[in-house]
């Protein structure tokens, strides 16, 4: 079970108080949009074995949603932030690069 | 014949004698005993029968490794099966029964399988029952089920009479195993200072090493333990639990470990188990080794077990297993079996050492001694079938021709022992190969890591491959010491613990006895013994194509059940990996998943049963619903009154008083349970017209309107009204079971989403009792009640108002989920039940008659009105419920709105929403199919619709039903067959869905 810590909060909260809502980052599709891009919006998600970045609201506590910028293969969790951003902050991304040398923005796999 | 010895027995007190029952049998055991040694004491060898072939299985092991001795445990409220008798504390009046025969142990009809066994190989299941089809359902499933499993299930009715709990603790390091290498790994953590938790899965500390001797710090094992037992006792900072098993490892240093407290003792009070719930910062695996069968035809007879079991069974319990033992080894530690027993004065006519060149120091002893060892051979078999009768001795080298038959009652084997690496394994240890002592290792380059990227399990002593004493402490030593600094604290230099070094030759992986076995051999070679598989088992799969290890495993059931590969694990995959030409590494094992051995259901559950399984909610009205005759039915966590039955009436009876009641005079429903979120900001408006299909942003204050609600994907997920309370405030009722869904999903879209507007939403529901006053008299008890204008001008229909009402502070919303006239009056949850006593007082001129949730079906069915969860079920979209009114044609955008212009979602052919009567006047089934002409692929018939809600309708006296039928509403008045259960159909006709008062003239006035 996992513990991550709430950014707003500041509380390491255990996997059963958080509720685990998938991939972050995803850009919604609305209704001008390509068939291609809904589809992918709906139903595509990446399932790496490596560095993901994944949504969880701190759902038996302060109620918020954050996103957690984390390892799959090796539980290592490299921070969690604010869900209010589209992207991974600078610094979760430098620390990333620093764990992971190599690694880049949206090459997931 | 095993028996108790004239002495002997560390663990045992012979002046405190215990009777115990076996099949019935009365029995004696002493305190101390397992029923596995007591059992053995009383010449009771055999203890079960296998679950495939039937045959007669005795112990092979001594500890949680034992996979035969499984047993029927406890009567009653107590019953449990498929415990094990190796690791089952003996107490007095303990009531056991052996598993997996019939009529008896002795005689037992299941055994043919043995001799059947040619035609029963692995795979036998799948290839067999495959064909012809129809024999599966009636024939060969019957079969298989009635001789599936083990032990038999315990009464389904039967509720255990023990009490469990759940405990939770935080430590700094966690040691799991109190053998030497985990006492010494916790006594040096716990030196720096660092808080340490030490588990211990059997009662005594010290694990094998009292039985296999040695000197530490120049005092016996056995002193050593106890003064570092006692020296950890005395430290603040370290709590011990024996009897407590480290029962799995997970991510970030979460452990669960399971203690029985009063198995031992069942009389005890308090809890019988309790799951320790554990955050560790460092684990340290102190789980000890187990040893390894041989792979000889017959090693399955009873009276064939480890070397280590009969050592343990005579030193711990004073019993032996046999007067002649055969000691058959590939390794010097079986040596100290032959020398122990011969110290017992227990003959030991041979030593068969599969070495050409034999042991070292061990050996040197035993043939000192008089012991006759001989040097590179092999059992070929084991004679016997009950018991072993003798053993027939072959070259290891060969094929098993035979040189010698020498009789005995016992053989001690030992095919070299194996690191328990499960805890290590559970989240993500890897292993590696020492292909000296053959045997899986933890990798520690490779070990389970944390949040912070570091590794959490370090695993310690024999755990770690590290099987002579000397080298067990020195490695616990350096454990100890590196998970205390890993957990942030300074260990203390210390001095490892003296151990005078011990010379032992190097051992030979022996996979199969002889290296040669011909396939009749071989097909008596077990390597699982708990699930019968044997070598000529995992080579048949590996000839079949089952190269994985782990579809191999799937195929022959190798290492499955309580097994978990403790004892054929290692055996096996060497069997696959030379089946298949390849190296045992790369052949790879199998994966170890918790629990390490089974934990009761009952600890799993722990507090949580009876009235604390799940918290119940309970509306304002709740304790007067009780006193009135409620039939409660659950809906969520919440209980609704499903109806309110009087004396001498019948549910259905009730249900229909009600409907009538409120259809002619007066009905109260307590609709407290109904969502209300309150949403409130400068962009409420804009973000309920993308919550809504329809619009809400152009509500005028002080009215109501009806919203439907879909998911991303374009399915309806709630409906409800939605009221305008001042320019920037809306409040939304939702179903009754969707209020916190709903709360979630639009925290969900404005934290994540639309996280630049302006908007705030409270779930209120329990803040306010909601009840509705419905019929045509609903009017007259307002205005007696009086305070407030609710005539038909000023509070129209889908209008509200706030005022006092007869002294209470309401809001009162003008909707009907009846057709009738009515009024939901929402008031402040502590004035609920004064103002629902009120209505019933004032309301009893016009027979105010409380009504419940059947009765609120049947009014809204009656009316054509859908409900969530019946007309809807994840895949609907308004579109099919005629609801297209209710979605906006003037939004650009709402959640859902792309969803539904997929192609799929705007096919003609979608089935529609349609009222449905049979031509009979019956009701149709739930959930009954509309068949059409011809049949599928499966031979089915082909469907054309199906019934969402059935109801009888009090008021027409008559079947009422809805359904989604194809082209639905172009099809009025057409008669379809509708399924029943029966397999025969009920004719039906297609009609309005809205039965009653079309033009909607009742509630309009």
């Amino acid at each position: 079970m996992l513990i991550l810590e709430c950014p707003y909060c500041g509380v390491h909260a255990e996997e059963t108080e958080l509720h685990g809502g998938g991939e972050a980052h995803l850009t919604r599709h609305g209704p001008e949009s390509s068939d291609q891009d809904f589809e992918g919006y709906l139903f595509q998600r990446e399932n790496p074995r490596g560095v993901h970045f994944e949504r969880w609201r701190h759902v038996h506590g302060c109620g918020k949603w954050f996103h957690a910028a984390r390892c799959t293969a090796t539980l290592e969790v490299f921070g969690t932030y604010s869900a209010q951003t589209s992207e991974p902050p600078q610094h979760i991304r430098d620390r990333i690069s620093a764990k992971r040398p190599g690694w880049s923005w949206r090459e997931l796999a | 014949m095993s028996t108790r010895l004239a002495t002997g027995g560390r663990l045992t007190d012979r002046t405190k004698q215990m009777k115990f029952r076996f099949n019935g049998q009365q029995m004696r055991g002493v305190e101390g005993d397992t029923l596995a040694s007591a059992l053995l004491a009383n010449g009771q060898l055999m203890m079960g029968r296998s679950f495939k072939y039937h045959r007669p299985r005795g112990p092979v092991a001594s500890g949680s490794e034992e996979p035969n001795a499984l047993v029927n445990l406890g009567q009653g409220a107590r019953f449990e099966p498929n415990q094990r008798a190796t690791t089952t504390e003996l107490f007095d009046g303990l009531v056991a029964a052996s598993q997996n025969h019939w009529p008896s142990l002795q005689f037992d009809v299941g055994a043919i399988n043995t001799h059947l066994s040619r035609f029963l190989p692995a795979g036998f299941y799948y290839k067999m029952f495959i064909h012809p089809r129809p024999l599966w359902k009636h024939v060969y499933e019957p079969f298989i089920r009635r001789s599936a499993g083990l032990g038999a299930a315990p009464d389904a009715e039967t509720v255990d009479a023990d009490t469990y709990e759940h405990f939770y603790t935080f430590t700094d390091v966690l040691v799991l195993g109190g053998g030497v290498a985990g006492l010494q790994a916790a006594l040096t953590a716990a030196r720096s200072g660092a808080q340490v938790l030490l588990l211990e899965q059997n009662a005594h500390w010290g694990g094998r090493t009292p039985v296999d001797g040695g000197e530490i710090d120049g005092k016996p094992a056995e002193q050593w333990i106890k003064d570092t037992v006692q020296a950890l006792e005395a430290m603040g900072n370290v709590t011990l639990r024996s009897r407590t098993m480290g029962a799995g490892v997970y991510d970030h240093g979460y452990v669960l470990g399971y203690e029985r407290l009063t198995d031992h003792a069942p009389e005890t009070p308090g809890p019988r188990h309790r799951l320790w719930r554990i955050r560790a910062q460092q684990i340290v695996t102190a789980t000890g080794a187990i040893e390894r069968p041989l792979s000889f035809a017959g090693n399955d007879v009873p009276g064939v077990l480890l070397a280590s079991a009969i050592r343990d069974y005579v030193v711990n319990y004073g019993v032996s297993i046999g007067d002649r033992t055969v000691v058959v080894t590939n390794n010097d530690d079986a040596y100290r079996t032959a020398i122990c027993l011969h110290g017992h004065g227990l003959n030991v006519p041979v030593i068969i050492d599969a070495r050409m060149q034999g042991g070292g120091a061990l050996m040197a002893q035993a043939e000192a001694l008089g012991i006759r060892v001989l040097k590179g051979k092999a059992i070929a078999k084991v004679k016997g079938t009950r018991k072993v009768t003798a053993v027939e001795i072959c070259d290891q080298a060969g094929e098993g021709a035979v040189l010698e038959t020498i009789p005995c009652d016992a053989v001690a084997m030992s095919g070299g022992w194996s690191p328990v690496v499960h805890l290590w394994s559970h989240c993500g240890g890897k292993l590696s190969w020492d292909e000296g002592n053959a045997f899986f290792r933890p990798d520690l380059s490779r070990a389970p890591t944390s949040h912070d990227g570091a590794p959490f399990v370090i695993p310690a002593g024999s755990a770690n491959g590290y099987i002579q004493l000397k080298d067990t402490l020195a490695d616990a030593t350096t454990a100890g010491s590196s998970a205390a600094t890993a957990a942030g604290h300074q260990p203390k230099v210390g001095t490892l613990p003296q151990v005078a070094p011990r010379e032992e030759a190097a051992m030979l992986p022996v996979w199969l006895m002889p290296q040669g076995a011909n396939v009749k051999l071989r097909s008596k070679a077990w390597l699982d013994f708990q699930n019968d598989v044997k070598v000529s088992d995992i080579q048949l799969a590996a000839q079949e194509g089952y190269e994985s290890v782990e579809h191999a495993k799937r195929y022959t059931t190798l290492g499955m059940a309580t097994d978990q590969g403790k004892l054929s694990n290692i055996n096996g995959l060497a069997t696959l990996s030379a089946a298949l030409g390849e190296a045992i590494p790369s052949v790879g094992t199998t994966t170890f998943r918790p629990p390490y051995t089974p934990i009761s259901m009952g600890s799993i559950a722990g507090q949580a049963r009876g009235d604390i399984f799940q918290p119940v909610r309970e509306t304002p009205l709740h304790g007067w619903h009780e006193a009135h005759g409620v039939h409660w039915e659950p809906v969520g966590q919440w209980r609704r009154p499903y109806s309110f039955v009087q004396q001498d009436e019948t549910v259905e009876q009730s249900v229909n008083r009600e409907v009538k009641a409120a259809r002619d005079s007066l009905g109260l429903l307590d609709a407290s349970t109904l969502g209300k979120i309150v949403v409130k900001g400068p962009d409420a408006g804009k973000f309920l017209d993308m919550l809504y299909t329809n619009m809400m942003s152009t509500l005028p204050v002080g009215k109501c309107r009806y919203g439907l609600m879909c998911n991303e994907n374009g399915f309806l997920m709630d409906d409800g009204v939605v009221a305008r309370m001042s320019d920037d405030t809306w409040l939304c009722h939702t179903t009754t079971g969707g209020a916190e869904r709903i709360h979630a999903h639009m925290e969900e879209w404005l934290q994540t989403e639309w996280w630049d507007w302006q908007v705030y939403c409270a779930n209120v529901t329990e803040q306010y009792a909601q009840i509705a006053v419905v019929g045509p008299n609903a009017r007259k008890l307002l205005e007696k009640l009086g305070g407030m204008d609710v005539s038909r001008e000023t509070l129209p229909f889908m209008q509200w108002a706030a005022g006092t009402l007869g002294g209470f502070p309401v809001r009162i919303f003008r909707i009907s989920f009846s057709g009738e006239l009515s009024y939901e009056i929402a008031v402040p949850a502590s004035q609920g039940l004064a103002l629902w006593e009120r209505l019933h007082a004032e309301g009893a001129e016009w027979n105010a008659t409380p009504y419940g949730t059947e009765a609120l079906h049947i009014l809204r069915a009656e009316k054509g009105f859908i409900m969530i969860g019946d007309e809807t079920d994840g895949t609907v979209i308004p579109q099919d419920l005629g609801l297209g009114w209710a979605i906006s044609k003037k939004k650009a955008d709402y959640i859902g709105k792309r969803a539904q212009a997929r192609s799929h979602m705007t096919d003609p052919t979608r089935w529609q929403l349609v009222g449905l009567e049979t031509v009979d006047g019956s009701v149709l089934p739930d959930g009954a199919l509309a068949v059409a002409s011809g049949t599928n692929a499966n031979g089915q018939r082909h469907t054309q619709g199906r019934v969402t809600s059935t109801y009888h309708s009090p008021t027409l006296n008559r079947g009422i039903a809805m359904g989604l039928v194809l082209n639905g509403p172009d099809r009025m008045g057409e008669v379809l067959e509708f399924t029943k259960l029966d397999g025969t159909t009920i004719p039906t006709k297609i009609v309005n869905a809205v039965f009653l008062d079309p033009e909607g003239e009742k509630q309009n006035v």
